[in-house]
Protein backbone atom coordinates (compact mmCIF):
# COMPACT_ATOMS: atom_id res chain seq x y z
CA UNK A 1 0.00 0.00 0.00
CA UNK A 2 2.93 2.34 0.63
CA UNK A 3 5.17 0.68 -1.91
CA UNK A 4 5.28 3.71 -4.19
CA UNK A 5 6.47 6.03 -1.44
CA UNK A 6 8.87 3.57 0.12
CA UNK A 7 10.66 2.82 -3.14
CA UNK A 8 11.30 6.51 -3.83
CA UNK A 9 14.79 7.73 -2.93
CA UNK A 10 14.93 9.62 0.35
CA UNK A 11 16.69 12.88 -0.20
CA UNK A 12 16.31 13.57 3.51
CA UNK A 13 19.20 11.25 4.28
CA UNK A 14 21.73 13.51 2.59
CA UNK A 15 25.17 13.94 4.14
CA UNK A 16 24.51 17.54 5.22
CA UNK A 17 21.44 16.37 7.10
CA UNK A 18 23.50 13.65 8.79
CA UNK A 19 26.09 16.19 9.91
CA UNK A 20 23.30 18.43 11.25
CA UNK A 21 21.72 15.55 13.08
CA UNK A 22 25.09 14.53 14.56
CA UNK A 23 25.86 18.06 15.80
CA UNK A 24 22.40 18.56 17.31
CA UNK A 25 22.50 15.03 18.73
CA UNK A 26 25.88 15.72 20.36
CA UNK A 27 24.47 18.77 22.14
CA UNK A 28 21.36 16.86 23.20
CA UNK A 29 23.46 14.01 24.63
CA UNK A 30 25.80 16.45 26.42
CA UNK A 31 22.86 18.51 27.69
CA UNK A 32 21.12 15.43 29.10
CA UNK A 33 24.39 14.18 30.55
CA UNK A 34 24.81 17.35 32.63
CA UNK A 35 21.59 16.49 34.45
CA UNK A 36 23.36 13.53 36.05
CA UNK A 37 27.08 14.12 35.60
CA UNK A 38 29.59 16.89 34.88
CA UNK A 39 33.41 16.65 35.01
CA UNK A 40 33.44 18.95 38.06
CA UNK A 41 30.80 20.53 40.24
CA UNK A 42 29.38 23.51 38.37
CA UNK A 43 30.68 26.73 39.91
CA UNK A 44 33.31 24.96 42.01
CA UNK A 45 36.82 26.40 41.98
CA UNK A 46 38.80 23.36 40.99
CA UNK A 47 42.19 24.50 39.85
CA UNK A 48 44.51 27.36 39.13
CA UNK A 49 43.07 30.46 37.50
CA UNK A 50 43.16 30.76 33.72
CA UNK A 51 45.13 27.56 33.33
CA UNK A 52 45.55 26.25 29.77
CA UNK A 53 44.00 22.92 28.68
CA UNK A 54 45.40 19.95 30.58
CA UNK A 55 44.40 16.36 31.28
CA UNK A 56 42.54 17.48 34.39
CA UNK A 57 40.83 20.42 32.63
CA UNK A 58 40.38 19.63 28.91
CA UNK A 59 39.34 23.18 28.08
CA UNK A 60 41.29 24.94 30.82
CA UNK A 61 39.89 27.01 33.66
CA UNK A 62 38.41 30.48 33.81
CA UNK A 63 39.49 33.51 35.86
CA UNK A 64 37.87 32.08 39.01
CA UNK A 65 39.43 28.66 38.48
CA UNK A 66 36.23 26.97 37.33
CA UNK A 67 36.40 24.17 34.75
CA UNK A 68 35.47 25.66 31.33
CA UNK A 69 34.32 22.32 29.88
CA UNK A 70 31.83 21.85 32.73
CA UNK A 71 30.38 25.30 32.15
CA UNK A 72 30.19 24.84 28.38
CA UNK A 73 28.44 21.48 28.81
CA UNK A 74 25.83 23.04 31.06
CA UNK A 75 25.58 25.78 28.44
CA UNK A 76 24.44 23.11 25.95
CA UNK A 77 21.52 22.25 28.17
CA UNK A 78 20.62 25.91 28.68
CA UNK A 79 20.84 26.60 24.94
CA UNK A 80 18.56 23.65 24.15
CA UNK A 81 16.09 24.71 26.86
CA UNK A 82 16.04 28.22 25.41
CA UNK A 83 15.66 27.01 21.83
CA UNK A 84 12.88 24.54 22.58
CA UNK A 85 11.09 26.91 24.97
CA UNK A 86 11.30 30.01 22.79
CA UNK A 87 10.32 28.19 19.60
CA UNK A 88 7.37 26.47 21.35
CA UNK A 89 6.08 29.79 22.70
CA UNK A 90 6.76 31.57 19.41
CA UNK A 91 5.04 28.79 17.43
CA UNK A 92 2.00 28.65 19.72
CA UNK A 93 1.41 32.41 19.57
CA UNK A 94 2.54 32.88 15.98
CA UNK A 95 0.62 30.00 14.39
CA UNK A 96 -2.57 30.97 16.23
CA UNK A 97 -2.38 34.61 15.14
CA UNK A 98 -1.37 33.66 11.61
CA UNK A 99 -4.26 31.23 11.16
CA UNK A 100 -6.76 33.72 12.60
CA UNK A 101 -5.47 36.42 10.25
CA UNK A 102 -5.69 34.09 7.25
CA UNK A 103 -9.34 33.29 7.99
CA UNK A 104 -10.35 36.77 9.17
CA UNK A 105 -12.42 39.27 7.25
CA UNK A 106 -10.48 41.56 4.99
CA UNK A 107 -10.02 44.59 7.21
CA UNK A 108 -9.21 42.59 10.33
CA UNK A 109 -6.63 40.67 8.34
CA UNK A 110 -5.15 43.93 7.03
CA UNK A 111 -4.97 45.32 10.56
CA UNK A 112 -3.23 42.17 11.86
CA UNK A 113 -0.84 42.08 8.92
CA UNK A 114 0.11 45.73 9.42
CA UNK A 115 0.69 45.15 13.16
CA UNK A 116 2.91 42.16 12.40
CA UNK A 117 4.92 44.14 9.85
CA UNK A 118 5.52 46.85 12.44
CA UNK A 119 6.58 44.28 15.05
CA UNK A 120 8.93 42.59 12.59
CA UNK A 121 10.54 45.95 11.82
CA UNK A 122 11.88 45.94 15.41
CA UNK A 123 14.95 43.72 15.86
CA UNK A 124 14.13 40.49 17.70
CA UNK A 125 16.76 41.28 20.30
CA UNK A 126 15.25 44.71 21.02
CA UNK A 127 11.78 43.26 21.63
CA UNK A 128 13.28 40.58 23.86
CA UNK A 129 15.21 43.24 25.81
CA UNK A 130 12.01 45.24 26.31
CA UNK A 131 10.18 42.18 27.64
CA UNK A 132 13.07 41.37 30.00
CA UNK A 133 13.21 45.00 31.14
CA UNK A 134 9.47 44.99 31.81
CA UNK A 135 9.73 41.90 34.04
CA UNK A 136 10.71 41.98 37.71
CA UNK A 137 14.10 40.30 37.38
CA UNK A 138 16.16 38.50 34.79
CA UNK A 139 15.74 34.73 34.85
CA UNK A 140 16.02 31.90 32.37
CA UNK A 141 12.21 31.76 32.13
CA UNK A 142 11.94 35.45 31.37
CA UNK A 143 14.58 35.18 28.67
CA UNK A 144 12.73 32.25 27.07
CA UNK A 145 9.38 34.05 27.21
CA UNK A 146 10.91 37.23 25.81
CA UNK A 147 12.51 35.42 22.88
CA UNK A 148 9.32 33.43 22.25
CA UNK A 149 7.27 36.60 22.01
CA UNK A 150 9.89 38.24 19.83
CA UNK A 151 9.91 35.26 17.43
CA UNK A 152 6.13 34.94 17.27
CA UNK A 153 5.68 37.88 14.88
CA UNK A 154 7.86 36.26 12.23
CA UNK A 155 6.09 32.92 12.67
CA UNK A 156 2.69 34.62 12.50
CA UNK A 157 3.50 36.41 9.27
CA UNK A 158 4.81 33.28 7.59
CA UNK A 159 1.85 31.21 8.82
CA UNK A 160 -0.60 33.81 7.51
CA UNK A 161 0.90 33.82 4.02
CA UNK A 162 1.21 30.04 3.81
CA UNK A 163 -2.30 29.46 5.19
CA UNK A 164 -3.82 31.96 2.77
CA UNK A 165 -2.31 30.07 -0.14
CA UNK A 166 -3.78 26.79 1.13
CA UNK A 167 -7.20 28.32 1.80
CA UNK A 168 -7.48 29.44 -1.81
CA UNK A 169 -6.97 25.96 -3.23
CA UNK A 170 -9.75 23.89 -4.73
CA UNK A 171 -9.44 21.14 -2.14
CA UNK A 172 -10.24 23.56 0.65
CA UNK A 173 -13.16 24.91 -1.37
CA UNK A 174 -14.29 21.32 -1.92
CA UNK A 175 -14.03 20.68 1.82
CA UNK A 176 -16.08 23.82 2.49
CA UNK A 177 -18.69 22.77 -0.06
CA UNK A 178 -18.94 19.42 1.65
CA UNK A 179 -19.63 21.24 4.92
CA UNK A 180 -16.30 21.23 6.80
CA UNK A 181 -16.09 23.75 9.62
CA UNK A 182 -13.11 26.11 9.47
CA UNK A 183 -11.54 24.39 12.47
CA UNK A 184 -11.70 21.04 10.67
CA UNK A 185 -10.14 22.65 7.58
CA UNK A 186 -7.30 24.04 9.70
CA UNK A 187 -6.64 20.66 11.25
CA UNK A 188 -7.03 18.47 8.18
CA UNK A 189 -5.69 20.63 5.37
CA UNK A 190 -4.06 23.89 6.45
CA UNK A 191 -1.68 22.70 9.18
CA UNK A 192 -0.39 19.60 7.32
CA UNK A 193 0.17 21.65 4.17
CA UNK A 194 1.98 24.56 5.80
CA UNK A 195 4.00 22.29 8.11
CA UNK A 196 6.84 21.35 5.70
CA UNK A 197 7.70 25.01 5.15
CA UNK A 198 6.84 26.12 8.66
CA UNK A 199 8.87 23.41 10.41
CA UNK A 200 11.99 24.38 8.48
CA UNK A 201 11.43 27.98 9.49
CA UNK A 202 10.88 26.99 13.13
CA UNK A 203 14.14 25.04 13.09
CA UNK A 204 15.91 28.12 11.76
CA UNK A 205 14.21 30.20 14.47
CA UNK A 206 15.61 27.70 16.97
CA UNK A 207 19.11 28.62 15.86
CA UNK A 208 18.28 32.33 15.99
CA UNK A 209 16.82 31.95 19.49
CA UNK A 210 20.01 30.28 20.73
CA UNK A 211 22.10 33.12 19.31
CA UNK A 212 19.70 35.75 20.66
CA UNK A 213 19.82 34.23 24.14
CA UNK A 214 23.62 34.24 24.00
CA UNK A 215 23.43 37.92 23.06
CA UNK A 216 21.01 38.65 25.92
CA UNK A 217 23.27 36.86 28.38
CA UNK A 218 26.31 38.64 26.97
CA UNK A 219 24.52 41.91 27.75
CA UNK A 220 23.67 40.64 31.23
CA UNK A 221 19.93 40.34 30.43
CA UNK A 222 19.77 36.57 30.05
CA UNK A 223 19.87 33.75 32.54
CA UNK A 224 21.68 34.95 35.70
CA UNK A 225 24.42 32.86 37.39
CA UNK A 226 24.71 29.98 38.13
CA UNK A 227 23.15 29.29 34.71
CA UNK A 228 26.19 28.97 32.51
CA UNK A 229 24.85 30.42 29.29
CA UNK A 230 27.39 30.51 26.47
CA UNK A 231 26.77 34.23 26.14
CA UNK A 232 27.74 34.82 29.75
CA UNK A 233 30.83 32.63 29.39
CA UNK A 234 31.89 34.65 26.34
CA UNK A 235 31.33 37.89 28.21
CA UNK A 236 33.34 36.70 31.21
CA UNK A 237 36.17 35.47 28.98
CA UNK A 238 36.30 38.72 27.07
CA UNK A 239 38.76 40.43 29.39
CA UNK A 240 41.22 37.57 29.32
CA UNK A 241 40.82 36.52 25.69
CA UNK A 242 44.51 37.15 24.88
CA UNK A 243 46.01 35.48 27.93
CA UNK A 244 43.58 32.53 28.08
CA UNK A 245 41.84 32.19 24.67
CA UNK A 246 40.24 28.83 25.45
CA UNK A 247 37.69 30.43 27.77
CA UNK A 248 36.23 32.17 24.70
CA UNK A 249 37.01 29.66 21.96
CA UNK A 250 35.25 26.68 23.50
CA UNK A 251 31.87 28.33 24.22
CA UNK A 252 32.14 30.05 20.82
CA UNK A 253 32.65 26.70 19.08
CA UNK A 254 29.77 25.23 21.03
CA UNK A 255 27.46 28.06 19.92
CA UNK A 256 28.55 27.82 16.28
CA UNK A 257 28.31 24.02 16.15
CA UNK A 258 24.76 24.01 17.54
CA UNK A 259 23.46 26.74 15.21
CA UNK A 260 25.10 25.21 12.13
CA UNK A 261 23.81 21.80 13.17
CA UNK A 262 20.27 23.13 13.54
CA UNK A 263 20.40 24.79 10.13
CA UNK A 264 21.67 21.67 8.37
CA UNK A 265 19.08 19.63 10.22
CA UNK A 266 16.34 22.06 9.08
CA UNK A 267 17.18 21.45 5.42
CA UNK A 268 16.84 17.70 5.86
CA UNK A 269 13.65 18.16 7.83
CA UNK A 270 11.99 19.88 4.89
CA UNK A 271 12.65 16.94 2.61
CA UNK A 272 11.34 14.48 5.18
CA UNK A 273 8.18 16.45 5.93
CA UNK A 274 7.16 16.82 2.31
CA UNK A 275 6.05 13.68 0.46
CA UNK A 276 6.19 15.54 -2.85
CA UNK A 277 9.90 16.21 -2.49
CA UNK A 278 10.42 12.78 -0.99
CA UNK A 279 8.89 11.24 -4.08
CA UNK A 280 10.88 13.23 -6.60
CA UNK A 281 14.37 12.76 -5.25
CA UNK B 1 -40.65 21.59 -5.19
CA UNK B 2 -37.61 22.97 -6.91
CA UNK B 3 -34.28 22.16 -5.29
CA UNK B 4 -32.62 25.31 -6.53
CA UNK B 5 -34.31 28.59 -7.34
CA UNK B 6 -32.12 31.44 -8.56
CA UNK B 7 -33.82 34.80 -9.00
CA UNK B 8 -32.17 38.00 -10.22
CA UNK B 9 -28.75 36.85 -9.08
CA UNK B 10 -26.06 39.44 -9.68
CA UNK B 11 -22.40 39.23 -8.71
CA UNK B 12 -20.52 42.50 -8.57
CA UNK B 13 -16.86 43.42 -8.19
CA UNK B 14 -16.02 47.07 -7.61
CA UNK B 15 -19.41 48.21 -8.89
CA UNK B 16 -19.19 46.18 -12.11
CA UNK B 17 -21.69 43.36 -12.60
CA UNK B 18 -19.91 40.15 -13.62
CA UNK B 19 -23.15 38.21 -13.39
CA UNK B 20 -26.25 40.22 -14.18
CA UNK B 21 -29.80 39.31 -13.10
CA UNK B 22 -29.53 35.58 -13.73
CA UNK B 23 -32.66 33.57 -13.00
CA UNK B 24 -33.35 29.87 -13.39
CA UNK B 25 -34.80 26.99 -11.43
CA UNK B 26 -33.69 23.43 -11.05
CA UNK B 27 -36.17 20.77 -10.00
CA UNK B 28 -35.16 17.76 -7.95
CA UNK B 29 -33.77 15.05 -10.23
CA UNK B 30 -33.29 17.41 -13.13
CA UNK B 31 -30.02 17.84 -15.01
CA UNK B 32 -29.22 21.38 -16.05
CA UNK B 33 -26.22 22.62 -18.01
CA UNK B 34 -24.82 26.13 -17.91
CA UNK B 35 -22.77 26.80 -21.01
CA UNK B 36 -20.75 29.77 -22.11
CA UNK B 37 -17.21 30.85 -22.96
CA UNK B 38 -14.69 31.70 -20.24
CA UNK B 39 -15.59 34.97 -18.58
CA UNK B 40 -19.28 34.44 -19.24
CA UNK B 41 -19.97 34.21 -15.50
CA UNK B 42 -20.98 30.56 -15.45
CA UNK B 43 -18.54 29.48 -12.77
CA UNK B 44 -19.22 32.60 -10.68
CA UNK B 45 -22.92 31.74 -10.80
CA UNK B 46 -22.16 28.26 -9.46
CA UNK B 47 -19.90 29.68 -6.76
CA UNK B 48 -22.56 32.18 -5.68
CA UNK B 49 -25.14 29.38 -5.43
CA UNK B 50 -23.15 27.68 -2.67
CA UNK B 51 -22.14 31.00 -1.07
CA UNK B 52 -18.40 30.65 -1.72
CA UNK B 53 -17.63 33.82 -3.67
CA UNK B 54 -14.02 34.94 -3.22
CA UNK B 55 -13.53 38.01 -1.03
CA UNK B 56 -14.16 41.25 -2.90
CA UNK B 57 -17.14 39.89 -4.81
CA UNK B 58 -20.66 40.45 -3.56
CA UNK B 59 -23.89 38.80 -4.63
CA UNK B 60 -27.37 40.28 -4.68
CA UNK B 61 -30.72 38.75 -5.55
CA UNK B 62 -31.99 35.47 -4.24
CA UNK B 63 -30.71 31.89 -4.26
CA UNK B 64 -33.02 29.37 -2.61
CA UNK B 65 -31.08 26.13 -2.09
CA UNK B 66 -33.39 23.40 -0.82
CA UNK B 67 -35.66 26.08 0.62
CA UNK B 68 -32.88 28.04 2.36
CA UNK B 69 -31.77 31.50 1.30
CA UNK B 70 -28.03 31.54 0.53
CA UNK B 71 -27.47 35.22 -0.27
CA UNK B 72 -26.74 37.08 2.96
CA UNK B 73 -26.72 33.93 5.10
CA UNK B 74 -24.16 33.55 7.88
CA UNK B 75 -21.18 31.26 7.29
CA UNK B 76 -22.36 28.89 10.03
CA UNK B 77 -25.76 28.31 8.42
CA UNK B 78 -24.08 27.82 5.05
CA UNK B 79 -21.68 25.20 6.42
CA UNK B 80 -24.61 23.09 7.59
CA UNK B 81 -26.52 23.63 4.36
CA UNK B 82 -23.66 22.96 1.97
CA UNK B 83 -22.69 19.60 3.34
CA UNK B 84 -26.21 18.27 3.38
CA UNK B 85 -27.38 19.60 0.04
CA UNK B 86 -24.61 20.24 -2.45
CA UNK B 87 -21.21 18.88 -3.41
CA UNK B 88 -18.83 20.07 -6.11
CA UNK B 89 -16.47 18.47 -8.61
CA UNK B 90 -13.87 20.91 -9.90
CA UNK B 91 -12.05 21.37 -13.17
CA UNK B 92 -8.52 20.48 -12.15
CA UNK B 93 -8.43 17.24 -10.17
CA UNK B 94 -4.85 17.84 -9.04
CA UNK B 95 -5.62 21.04 -7.15
CA UNK B 96 -8.93 19.61 -5.94
CA UNK B 97 -7.09 17.05 -3.81
CA UNK B 98 -4.90 17.77 -0.79
CA UNK B 99 -1.36 16.95 -2.01
CA UNK B 100 -0.23 15.77 1.43
CA UNK B 101 -3.08 13.41 2.29
CA UNK B 102 -3.42 9.85 1.01
CA UNK B 103 -6.47 9.67 -1.24
CA UNK B 104 -8.14 6.96 0.83
CA UNK B 105 -8.09 9.22 3.85
CA UNK B 106 -9.43 12.16 1.85
CA UNK B 107 -12.46 10.14 0.82
CA UNK B 108 -12.75 8.75 4.36
CA UNK B 109 -12.76 12.20 5.99
CA UNK B 110 -15.72 13.32 3.91
CA UNK B 111 -17.60 10.08 4.57
CA UNK B 112 -16.98 10.30 8.32
CA UNK B 113 -18.16 13.92 8.36
CA UNK B 114 -21.36 12.96 6.57
CA UNK B 115 -21.96 10.11 9.03
CA UNK B 116 -21.30 12.36 12.03
CA UNK B 117 -23.72 14.94 10.71
CA UNK B 118 -26.37 12.29 10.23
CA UNK B 119 -25.70 11.17 13.82
CA UNK B 120 -24.70 7.63 12.82
CA UNK B 121 -21.95 6.01 14.88
CA UNK B 122 -19.12 4.40 12.93
CA UNK B 123 -15.80 2.73 13.57
CA UNK B 124 -12.46 2.64 11.76
CA UNK B 125 -13.41 -0.51 9.88
CA UNK B 126 -16.66 1.07 8.67
CA UNK B 127 -14.72 3.95 7.13
CA UNK B 128 -12.36 1.57 5.35
CA UNK B 129 -15.24 -0.43 3.94
CA UNK B 130 -17.10 2.73 2.90
CA UNK B 131 -14.01 4.14 1.16
CA UNK B 132 -13.53 0.92 -0.81
CA UNK B 133 -17.18 0.79 -1.77
CA UNK B 134 -17.08 4.46 -2.90
CA UNK B 135 -13.94 3.73 -4.91
CA UNK B 136 -15.67 0.76 -6.45
CA UNK B 137 -18.65 2.93 -7.37
CA UNK B 138 -16.42 5.32 -9.33
CA UNK B 139 -14.64 2.32 -10.92
CA UNK B 140 -11.23 2.96 -9.41
CA UNK B 141 -9.03 -0.13 -9.90
CA UNK B 142 -6.68 -1.58 -7.25
CA UNK B 143 -8.40 0.13 -4.29
CA UNK B 144 -5.67 -0.99 -1.87
CA UNK B 145 -2.90 0.70 -3.82
CA UNK B 146 -4.80 3.85 -4.78
CA UNK B 147 -6.20 4.43 -1.31
CA UNK B 148 -2.65 4.45 0.01
CA UNK B 149 -1.26 6.71 -2.70
CA UNK B 150 -0.78 10.46 -2.67
CA UNK B 151 -2.58 12.46 -5.39
CA UNK B 152 0.60 12.99 -7.43
CA UNK B 153 1.12 9.24 -7.64
CA UNK B 154 -2.05 8.47 -9.61
CA UNK B 155 -3.26 9.53 -13.07
CA UNK B 156 -5.39 12.55 -13.89
CA UNK B 157 -8.43 10.45 -14.68
CA UNK B 158 -8.02 8.54 -11.42
CA UNK B 159 -7.70 11.81 -9.51
CA UNK B 160 -10.97 13.05 -10.98
CA UNK B 161 -12.61 9.76 -9.96
CA UNK B 162 -11.32 10.29 -6.44
CA UNK B 163 -12.80 13.82 -6.46
CA UNK B 164 -16.11 12.39 -7.67
CA UNK B 165 -16.00 9.72 -4.95
CA UNK B 166 -15.48 12.50 -2.37
CA UNK B 167 -18.46 14.43 -3.72
CA UNK B 168 -20.47 11.22 -3.67
CA UNK B 169 -19.49 10.53 -0.05
CA UNK B 170 -21.54 13.61 0.95
CA UNK B 171 -24.65 11.95 -0.52
CA UNK B 172 -25.64 15.33 -1.94
CA UNK B 173 -29.01 16.15 -3.43
CA UNK B 174 -27.31 18.54 -5.83
CA UNK B 175 -24.05 17.75 -7.61
CA UNK B 176 -22.31 20.77 -9.08
CA UNK B 177 -19.78 19.80 -11.74
CA UNK B 178 -17.63 22.78 -12.74
CA UNK B 179 -15.93 21.85 -16.03
CA UNK B 180 -15.13 18.41 -14.59
CA UNK B 181 -13.68 17.04 -17.83
CA UNK B 182 -11.81 20.04 -19.21
CA UNK B 183 -8.43 19.09 -17.75
CA UNK B 184 -8.67 15.49 -18.98
CA UNK B 185 -7.72 13.92 -22.29
CA UNK B 186 -10.49 12.96 -24.69
CA UNK B 187 -10.70 9.25 -23.82
CA UNK B 188 -10.70 9.92 -20.09
CA UNK B 189 -13.26 12.68 -20.69
CA UNK B 190 -15.70 10.19 -22.20
CA UNK B 191 -15.28 7.71 -19.37
CA UNK B 192 -15.67 10.39 -16.71
CA UNK B 193 -18.84 11.73 -18.36
CA UNK B 194 -20.33 8.26 -18.59
CA UNK B 195 -19.47 7.73 -14.92
CA UNK B 196 -21.10 11.01 -13.89
CA UNK B 197 -24.24 10.22 -15.92
CA UNK B 198 -24.49 6.77 -14.33
CA UNK B 199 -24.00 8.05 -10.78
CA UNK B 200 -26.52 10.87 -11.19
CA UNK B 201 -29.07 8.35 -12.49
CA UNK B 202 -28.28 5.70 -9.85
CA UNK B 203 -28.49 8.07 -6.89
CA UNK B 204 -31.29 10.26 -8.21
CA UNK B 205 -29.07 13.31 -7.82
CA UNK B 206 -29.84 16.67 -9.33
CA UNK B 207 -27.02 17.85 -11.59
CA UNK B 208 -25.74 21.32 -12.36
CA UNK B 209 -23.17 20.88 -15.09
CA UNK B 210 -21.00 23.82 -16.08
CA UNK B 211 -19.03 23.71 -19.29
CA UNK B 212 -17.92 25.60 -22.38
CA UNK B 213 -18.05 22.44 -24.41
CA UNK B 214 -21.36 21.92 -26.24
CA UNK B 215 -21.08 18.23 -27.16
CA UNK B 216 -20.06 17.41 -23.59
CA UNK B 217 -23.08 19.23 -22.18
CA UNK B 218 -25.49 17.83 -24.74
CA UNK B 219 -24.70 14.28 -23.74
CA UNK B 220 -25.44 14.62 -20.05
CA UNK B 221 -28.14 17.24 -19.35
CA UNK B 222 -31.86 17.72 -20.11
CA UNK B 223 -31.93 21.47 -20.17
CA UNK B 224 -29.37 24.22 -20.83
CA UNK B 225 -28.85 27.82 -19.86
CA UNK B 226 -26.60 29.72 -22.25
CA UNK B 227 -24.64 32.57 -20.67
CA UNK B 228 -22.60 35.35 -22.19
CA UNK B 229 -20.92 38.29 -20.46
CA UNK B 230 -22.86 37.63 -17.30
CA UNK B 231 -26.34 37.38 -18.74
CA UNK B 232 -28.53 34.45 -19.70
CA UNK B 233 -29.07 34.71 -23.46
CA UNK B 234 -31.04 31.53 -23.99
CA UNK B 235 -32.64 28.76 -21.99
CA UNK B 236 -34.58 25.63 -22.84
CA UNK B 237 -34.52 21.85 -23.32
CA UNK B 238 -31.22 20.75 -24.77
CA UNK B 239 -32.67 19.38 -28.05
CA UNK B 240 -34.69 22.48 -28.69
CA UNK B 241 -31.84 24.89 -27.99
CA UNK B 242 -29.44 22.98 -30.18
CA UNK B 243 -31.93 22.33 -33.00
CA UNK B 244 -33.41 25.80 -33.20
CA UNK B 245 -31.14 28.28 -31.44
CA UNK B 246 -32.86 31.65 -31.17
CA UNK B 247 -29.89 33.71 -30.04
CA UNK B 248 -27.03 34.60 -32.37
CA UNK B 249 -24.46 33.62 -29.74
CA UNK B 250 -25.86 30.10 -29.36
CA UNK B 251 -25.73 29.71 -33.13
CA UNK B 252 -22.11 30.85 -33.10
CA UNK B 253 -21.27 28.28 -30.45
CA UNK B 254 -23.00 25.55 -32.44
CA UNK B 255 -21.27 26.47 -35.69
CA UNK B 256 -17.92 26.55 -33.92
CA UNK B 257 -18.56 23.12 -32.42
CA UNK B 258 -19.61 21.67 -35.80
CA UNK B 259 -16.57 23.12 -37.51
CA UNK B 260 -14.39 21.60 -34.83
CA UNK B 261 -16.08 18.23 -35.26
CA UNK B 262 -15.57 18.33 -39.03
CA UNK B 263 -11.92 19.24 -38.54
CA UNK B 264 -11.55 16.26 -36.25
CA UNK B 265 -13.36 14.00 -38.71
CA UNK B 266 -11.15 15.06 -41.60
CA UNK B 267 -7.97 14.50 -39.66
Amino acid sequence: MTAVVASAPRRGASWTWRIGLALVGLHVVVGLLTLVWTPYDPGAMTGGRLSPPSLAHWAGTDRLGRDVLTEVMIGSRIALQVGIGAVSIGAAIGITIGIIAAFATRWRDDALAATLDILIAFPTLLIAMLVVAASEQASLGTAILALGIALSAVVARLTRILAKRVIQTDYVTAARVSGSSWLAIVREHVLPNIWPTLSVNLALQFGLAVIAEASLSYLGLGAPPPNASWGRLLQEAQGTVYSAPFGAIVPGLALVSLTIGVNLFADGLRDLADPLRRGRG
Amino acid sequence: MSLLKVRDLSVAARGRNLVDSVSFTLDAGERLGIIGESGSGKSLTATAIIGLLPPGLSATGSVLLDGHEVIGAREGELTALRGAVAATVFQDPLTALDPLMRVGRQIGEVWERTERRAGRPHGKGDTRAAVFSLMDEVSLPEPERIAGAFPHEISGGQRQRVAIAMALACRPKLLIADEPTTALDVTTQKETLALLARLVADHGMTLLFISHDLPVVAGIVDRVVVMRTGVVVEEGPVRQVFATPTHAYTRELLVAAERFDRALGAA
